[in-house]
């Protein structure tokens, strides 16, 4: 009675921490400006159920699809199995599902235990390839420690669930054969029970590790689950909706700036009136609230992977451009306005901003719009846009933009062409003499 | 070798409508070495008989490098004043000789008001072979020679464009070969984004030069380009290795070209 207790206060104040930290992260993400993301919602299905849930654009580098997919499917199955430890938790009751499933239940528990060796396998991996091969992809100016520690932490704390869920199966097994209290058969444990050998033989010692392990499982799940919102792992989440609301255009269609298109209209045409729509907003970006809400989703989906960097033609050639550092300063600051907020109340300003106090002018120009980390991206984060609304607001806003680039400007103003030739010369090309 | 090319205005005056427009673009206008392949173009053009005109001194840019820029005033004033170009002499169809000219008037206008059927020339190009007007006869032969094919980013990611260009190389009989980073894992020139008028931010290496790489381990002796920004920078980076003699950087078009005989 009293474990069952104990057992319904963590679970509630679990779920009650989670929502509450959730619902500041959806808080914040909504700062951002508005951005219609309503059209075409059968594509938009098809696209969550295509990128998040098939895993496709994971497939260009094998080795990691297939061993993400291994975590991945763990994951989602091995809840089953937490449910009925929920269950079992809150009533009290042991294995509630092995009567009413039978001999299909030994078959799940069997799958499940499959599932956990393959998921150990996949950390264990996962670990090497970031400690000890030390691939380039997972390393780079914006990996600081926070970054490296946080994605270590998440791979053992994999391992040691993982570890608890079989140690618990193999004592749970053994007790079984000792036909010890409430410990009824429940199947043949295929995996756990080659750990029978190095558990101790008593019933009371087996009680106490079963026990402790069925505690630690489910008290590191509900910890795990408080880990995410603080964690590049919040990806398992918000992967979902952010492939849902993925932009649906070709990549190289750039938005078009509704409150440009007024203002030039003004000016082509005098007697153009064009739309007030409320106070006039900032042309581009200089902070995170200037962009939209899909954009802060982005940033708070990013689990780090560095694909987006990886392929980066900037980033390749020793450029201090760092897509995947666009997205963690997004988020990194969109987490720093939300905490003022909550601090300060809602018009506090720090006189920080996004562009200068964490994404350089130098990182900014660096970009060739080449898309290459839009489409490296296996859940649909565009760094590329933000990028394009700090150069917005630094072209627009401040006149900001290197030297050469404005001469750029003034030629396509001037001369129609982004070099210095006259517009009378343009079709100078056609003349036969010229040709070779 | 003297070729019609009409512009509007002459056709126009006559009363005449082309099928299609061909919308040079700055490059193409006013850069020497993409000039060639806009002559080129117009070849090919003239060769299948399509009836086509060029807007001529009536053209302007696009405002592509000015909206990658962050310019998004400059390119509307410019994307407007095109419309209303093309709307007054009533265009419906254009092909571009460039990959961006090419996004930015066939997406990016609609939302301005501009509503065209757009090209580009690699596009034209599979179209005409695929209708057996185009060959790979009577002209310079490729067979047996290495080509490998450069995906502009704005062609390739940027408007899902692969195959288009390699069909016309798959007809020359040639050995077509891949480089490591090729259709959407492609490596960018280093020109886009309007980084083609400014000088690259510090880094270890250019790039084209970064590009060269892959160029050179297909042991590729002809590099087929679809842009005339990837062009400058390929040669550059050809330029830059000493392959000059080895490697030649030539557009869809110009192959098409010299295949024909044209």
């Amino acid at each position: 009675m009293i474990a069952q207790i104990l057992f319904i206060i963590i679970l509630a104040a679990a779920i009650y921490l989670f929502s509450k930290n959730v619902g500041k992260i959806r808080r914040n993400i909504l700062l951002g400006r508005p951005a219609d993301r309503s059209d075409n919602p059968a594509l938009r299905w098809k696209t969550m159920a295509k990128i998040a849930l098939g895993q496709t654009k994971m497939v260009k580098r094998p080795l990691a699809a297939v061993m993400h997919f291994f975590i991945y499917v763990g994951f989602i199955i091995i809840n089953l199995e937490v449910m009925e430890i929920m269950i079992d938790g809150i009533f009290g009751s042991h294995r509630i599902f092995s009567k009413p499933l039978g001999g299909l239940y030994d078959l799940l528990i069997g799958g499940f235990e499959f599932l956990a060796i393959l998921v150990l396998t996949a950390c264990v991996v996962f670990l090497c390839r970031r400690n000890i091969v030390r691939l380039k992809r997972f390393s780079g100016t914006e990996m600081t420690e926070w970054p490296k520690s946080d994605a270590n932490y998440i791979l053992i704390i994999e391992i040691l669930l993982m570890t608890a869920f079989l140690t618990m199966n193999a004592a749970d097994h053994k007790l079984q054969l000792l036909n010890f209290g409430h410990y009824i058969k429940a199947g043949s444990f295929p995996v756990s029970s080659l750990l029978s050998p190095l558990l101790p033989d008593s019933a009371a010692g087996l009680e106490l590790i079963e026990r402790g392990c069925w505690w630690f499982h489910i008290i590191g799940i509900l910890a795990f689950l408080n880990y995410l919102p603080y964690s590049k792992h919040f990806h398992i989440l918000l992967a979902f909706p952010n492939t849902y609301y993925s932009n649906l255009h070709l990549k190289g269609e750039f938005t078009n700036m509704a409150s440009v298109t007024g203002e030039v209209k003004a000016m082509l045409d005098p007697s153009f009136v064009p739309e007030t729509t409320g106070e006039p907003q900032r042309f581009g970006a200089k902070d995170v609230t200037d962009l939209t809400w899909k954009n802060l989703m982005e940033a708070y989906t990013c689990t780090e992977c560095g694909r987006c960097t990886s392929v980066c033609p900037a980033n390749i050639t020793g450029k201090l451009l760092s897509p995947r550092k666009i997205m963690m300063d997004t988020r990194d600051r969109i987490t720093e306005v939300g905490n003022n907020i909550d601090k300060h109340g809602k018009d506090y300003t720090d006189n920080k901003a996004l562009l200068d106090n964490y994404i350089t002018r130098e990182e900014l120009w660096a970009c060739t719009t080449c898309n290459a980390c839009v489409e490296a991206c296996p859940v649909n984060i565009n760094p590329l846009e933000i990028i394009t609304e700090l150069r917005r607001y630094a072209v627009m806003e401040e006149s900001q933009a290197p030297a050469s680039i404005n001469n750029m400007f003034g030629n396509v103003e001037n001369n129609g062409a982004p070099w210095k030739y006259s517009a009378a010369d343009r079709f100078n090309w056609a003349d036969a003499d010229i040709d070779k | 070798m003297s070729q019609n090319i009409p512009t509007m205005a002459e056709m126009a005056a006559e009363g005449k409508q082309p099928e299609i427009l061909f919308w040079v673009g700055c490059a193409g206008s006013f850069d020497e070495r993409a000039q060639r392949i806009t002559r080129d173009i117009c070849k090919i053009l003239n060769h299948v008989g399509i009836s086509f005109a060029v807007l001529g001194t009536e053209e302007s840019c696009t405002g592509d490098p000015a909206k990658r820029a962050g310019n998004e005033f400059l390119f509307q004033m410019q994307a407007m004043a095109n419309i209303q170009v093309l709307d007054a002499y009533e265009i419906k169809k254009i092909v571009t000789g460039c990959p961006h000219c090419f996004n930015t008037i066939k997406n990016e206008y609609p939302g301005l008001g501009g509503n065209y059927e757009v090209i580009h020339h690699s596009q034209l190009i599979q179209q005409l072979i695929d209708e057996g007007k185009l060959t790979a006869e009577g002209g310079e032969s490729f067979k047996g020679k290495k080509i490998t094919y450069h995906d502009p980013c704005y062609l390739g990611r940027g408007n899902n464009v692969y195959e288009a260009p390699r069909k016309a190389l798959e007809i020359l009989d040639a050995d077509l070969v891949e480089m490591k980073r090729c259709k959407s894992n492609g490596l960018c020139c280093g020109a886009g984004g309007a980084q083609m008028f400014k000088e690259p931010e510090k880094g270890n290496k250019d790039i084209n030069v970064e590009r060269m790489a892959d160029i050179l381990e297909s042991k590729a002796t002809v590099v087929a380009a679809a842009c005339p920004f990837c062009m400058t920078m390929l040669r550059d980076g050809v330029k830059h290795e000493n392959k000059e003699q080895e490697i030649q950087v030539l557009d869809i078009a110009e192959i098409t070209v010299r295949a024909n005989g044209l």
